[in-house]
């Protein structure tokens, strides 16, 4: 803990205040009884139970007494009670918790059950029992009180006692028999101090409410001594009269509470250094250039065209563009993979594609159209309608986007339910009609279990199968295969390729694995830090003009190399889409670069051959140069 | 062995696990409530009886108490007379404390349960739009509304909620009831009061849970099945936000029996609570065994209800810790 954090927490709002709370409480519980201690027992001349006068502001007890003197003066023992609460709490709490560090497994079991039981019941209900064993008064109140404090602190000195116990460096002084009482002295307690301080701090509050309200209902502090809850207990009958009698103490008991759990607020943030720092939020950029002229696709050819899509995220000094003017045409039955390192973009590119860009990240394009309808002109119900049957998701990891609450028949079925209006059983029967068709077995069965009686492979057909209940023209698959094992990969791929085929629905296939992508798709985008960077037909990867895709290619020498490492001959990393070097992204890792690629950024442009590339210095064709 | 028995049967042997527990547990309690009489400093039967009683009066006393049997003949006894509900007599007023009892519980049942369904009616409609509104930090102006509400509302205890409360609406409008159970009108200030605290932290922990959920990969999932948002909260993301909710909401209902012993007092609610304070001031430990053995049950019964509602809901849970 350095000292400017720890001045940079103290200046903060809290801080401040908290600060100024807790001197302002010391003060008067030091001075007031010094100062005032004879006039607030002195009993005035004028009236019993009086409401506020200039004389007396909060008016008069029933003794004719002054309150606000006697509220002041009474914050001295309401402190001290409750601070001997929390310090005979925490010394016992600490005595219990480390008994079974020092003891050892079978003793510590036992204390643990214990603490167990006893924290399940409120402290403040043990307290009230235990003072009918320790006597009513501020004695009885304050060691009952701090039994019933106790068992929390000792399960938090046990369970971070536990904690460290298991640490290596422990480990190591058992093993030289250092005796256990030191390694407790040695290792365990300055370890336990820091939350145990933390905790205890915010706790004098609680105590402090609570040990008030034992005064209040007669079983702590006994007159003539007062402390707030035995002030609250005389002034309450009298509320009608002078409320303030009652509302004084009452304000001074939820004020002095409120400091000491803002006390440990502060101490979390000064010992544990929360850090938030703020985001600059990205807004929609409205001046967008006008939207290119929509020409009417070859109807049901098209289904979806995207152009100048760019997504933005906030930043913490600026917002930026981890995806910048990608575009993309896809036809039906057509296979594309979109291929890039993690971070380039592919992901966010593909959330967008299926208008699902998460706030704060805002996604915006020219022109985006599903079966040649512009999505943002269709007013959100019929877009909705539009998306939901008309395009299909498949996420990475299918061990978490099935939802574990449900049954798997139920997601299914609910497709067509809210899309297609469907009765509930003509939903399900079509749900394992579907089940059936990504070839798992027993689909009546299957339909009525949990995601959790799956296996990854059969969620992830699941998965599928949820996008065929209506009739898909585009399947957006994110990493689909990333998270399953090589056998499993291949059967998912086949039954992608199947759907595509059969149903003529367009995958967008997004993979950090060109091999995946050069197997199942017929035309691949390659994204560099936000960018298409090179479009090409599968047919032609191995003549890839751009050096970042040749490399790709290169780094999967043969099929029995790990393709989820990352790229392995090309030295550095790639940008991060915050800080993007002025000319060429690639231009840093790339063997080719001269001063114009440092300079100026190579704009996607025909290579020739049915491909786009952006470099300024393509690879010639291989054919053309070695034949 | 003793593995494969769990993953054939997991369900009794939860069941058998955890009822043993609440055994156990129970049994510590009625224990507990047997030897608090006997570490009562000095005699208990003149410590109730006063120092006006005549030694005659208390040595008839401890003998009809069986004070003078040997400590393990008591302890039979008193089981003995628990299992016939047998809860003694009462030091002070001479009745029956299981007749007693028969009149409090009803009063502290009907407010303590009002006030937890109120608690769970408010809390979680607000935590879960509170959770949706705040989702992936949109709207940070009401995230630090909500959090500094719930923040007040949580650090003023119950019995003092129930002071100002009384200020408010009894002694400057004038408006409600302020003591004792007479219709539904007298439950509103006493259920506002438990309901607070409670409330606010449990709006606090849906809000949260909320909010986690809703970055699970199964919500994204259903959204792009363009669900409509009803059927996103509803259906997928609060069954996920359950298993939380349930455990703090046994620990509310805990924190609500102790808050009752309070508030019933302020209101001068007929009920347990009061009682309690009663008896103990007034030193009549049959009743305060009997209280002891009402609430100590009832939490008891309360965590054994907690944990089979998650384990029926999540019942992932229950394989793994079973
Ligand atoms: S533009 Fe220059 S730096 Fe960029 S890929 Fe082409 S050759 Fe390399």
């Amino acid at each position: 803990m350095s000292w400017s954090r720890t001045r940079h927490h103290l200046s903060s709002p809290l801080g401040v205040v908290t600060v100024a709370l807790l001197l302002l409480l010391v003060a008067t519980a030091v001075v007031a009884p010094l100062l005032l201690g004879d006039r607030a027992t002195e009993i005035a001349g004028g009236a019993l139970q009086a409401g506020p006068s200039a004389a007396h502001p909060f008016g008069t007890d029933a003794l004719g007494r002054d309150v606000l003197t006697r509220t002041l003066v009474a914050t001295r023992l309401s402190l001290v009670l409750a601070l001997l609460v929390v310090g005979i709490g925490v010394a016992c709490g600490l005595i219990i918790g480390t008994v079974p560090v020092v003891l050892g497994r079978r003793a510590g079991r036992a204390v643990v059950a214990v603490l167990n039981l006893m924290v399940a019941f409120p402290g403040l209900l043990l307290a009230l029992f235990l003072a009918m064993i320790f006597g009513v008064g501020a004695r009885g109140a304050v060691l009952s009180m701090a039994i019933a404090f106790a068992p929390s602190f000792a399960r938090l000195t046990h369970t971070t006692a536990s904690g460290v116990a298991n640490a290596d460096y422990v480990s190591a002084a058992r093993l030289l028999r250092v005796p256990r009482w030191r390694i407790l002295i040695r290792h365990v307690i300055p370890n336990i101090s820091e939350p145990l301080v933390i905790n205890a701090t915010s706790q004098v509050g609680a105590a402090l409410l609570s040990i008030s309200a034992l005064s209040y209902i007669g079983f702590g502090v006994q007159p003539p001594q007062y402390d707030w809850g035995r002030m609250l207990a005389d002034g309450l009958p009298a509320i009608y009269t002078n409320p303030a009698a009652a509302l004084a103490p009452s304000i001074m008991i939820v004020v002095a509470g409120l400091a000491f759990v803002l006390a440990g607020e502060l101490l979390t943030q000064v010992l544990g250094g929360s850090q938030h720092g703020h985001l600059r939020l990205p807004s929609l950029r409205s001046q967008r250039r006008d939207m290119a002229p929509a020409e009417t696709p070859p109807p049901g050819e098209e289904v979806l065209r995207i152009e100048r899509l760019t997504v933005t995220v906030p930043g913490e000094t600026a917002p930026f563009s981890p995806v910048v003017d990608v575009s993309m045409r896809l036809r039906r039955g057509e296979i594309v993979g979109l291929v890039g390192e993690s971070g380039s973009g592919k992901s966010l590119t593909a959330m967008a594609v299926a208008q699902l860009t998460s706030y704060p990240n805002v996604a915006e394009a020219d022109v985006h159209q599903i079966k040649g309808n512009e999505l943002r002109r269709m007013r959100p119900r019929d877009r909705e309608r539009l998306l939901g049957t008309s395009l299909a998701m498949v996420f990475q990891d299918p061990m978490s986007s099935l939802n574990p609450t449900l049954k798997v028949g139920r997601q299914l079925a609910e497709v067509a339910e809210t899309h297609e209006r469907l009765g509930r059983r003509d939903a399900w029967r079509r749900a394992v009609d579907r089940l059936s068709a990504v070839l798992i077995t027993d689909p009546q069965a299957r339909a009525k279990q949990y995601p959790m009686a799956f296996s990854g492979g059969m969620r992830q057909r699941a998965s599928i199968a949820m996008g065929l209940m209506a009739q898909p023209a585009l399947i957006v698959a994110d990493e689909p295969t990333t998270a399953l094992d090589v056998t499993v990969q291949k059967e998912v791929l086949g039954l992608l390729r199947r759907i595509s085929r059969e149903s003529d629905a367009a995958v967008l296939m997004i993979s950090h694995d060109i091999a995946v992508v050069a197997e199942n798709a017929s035309r691949v985008l390659v994204m560099y830090a936000g960018r298409v960077v090179e479009e090409l037909p599968v047919s032609g990867l191995a003549e890839a003009a751009h050096p970042y895709t040749r490399a790709l290619i290169a780094s999967i020498p043969d099929m029995s190399t790990d393709r989820s490492r990352p790229l392995a001959n090309i030295p550095g990393r790639p940008p991060h889409a915050s800080d993007l070097p002025p000319g060429c992204a690639f231009a840093p890792r790339c063997g080719r670069a001269d001063d114009r690629c440092r300079q100026a950024r190579p704009e996607l442009a025909d290579s020739g051959g049915g491909g786009a590339v952006a470099c300024w210095h393509p690879l010639l064709p291989v054919l053309e140069s070695e034949a | 062995m003793k593995s494969s028995l769990r993953a054939r049967y997991p369900w009794p042997v939860f069941l058998i696990r955890r009822l043993g527990r609440f055994v156990v547990s129970l049994a510590v309690v009625v224990t507990a409530s047997f030897a608090m009489v006997h570490a009562l400093p000095g005699d208990p039967v003149r410590g109730a009886l006063g120092l006006m009683a005549s030694p005659e009066t208390i040595a008839a006393t401890r003998e009809r108490l069986g004070l003078n049997d040997p400590l393990w003949r008591q302890y039979l006894d008193y089981l003995w007379n628990l299992l016939h509900l047998d809860l003694g007599t009462s030091l002070d007023t001479q009745t029956p404390v299981r007749e007693k009892m028969a009149q409090l519980v009803p009063a502290t049942l009907q407010l303590g349960l009002t006030a937890f369904v109120v608690c769970l009616a408010v809390a979680i409609p607000v935590g879960l739009l509170l959770g949706i509104a705040t989702r992936d930090g949109r709207g940070r102006g009401l995230h630090f509304g909500f959090g500094g509400v719930t923040g007040l509302a949580l650090s003023v205890p119950d019995y003092l909620v129930s002071v100002g409360l009384v200020f408010v609406f009894a002694v400057s409008l004038n408006a409600l009831p302020v003591a004792g159970l007479s219709g539904p009108a007298s439950f509103v200030l006493p259920v506002t009061a438990l309901v607070v605290g409670p409330a606010a932290y449990l709006a606090r922990i849906v809000r949260a849970e909320t909010q986690r959920v809703l970055g699970e990969d199964y919500i994204r999932a259903a959204r792009a099945k363009r669900l409509p948002a009803r059927l996103i909260y509803l259906r997928h993301a609060l069954p996920n936000t359950l298993t939380p909710t349930l455990t703090v909401s046994g620990m509310i209902l805990a924190s609500m029996v102790a808050g009752t012993v309070l508030v019933e007092n302020v209101f001068a609610w007929p009920g347990v609570g009061a009682e309690l304070v009663h008896s103990v001031l007034a030193k009549d430990y049959p009743v305060v065994q009997a209280v002891a053995l009402f609430f100590g049950a009832g939490i008891l019964l309360i965590n054994l209800a907690v944990d089979i509602a998650i384990a029926v809901i999540d019942p992932r849970s229950t394989i793994k810790e079973s």
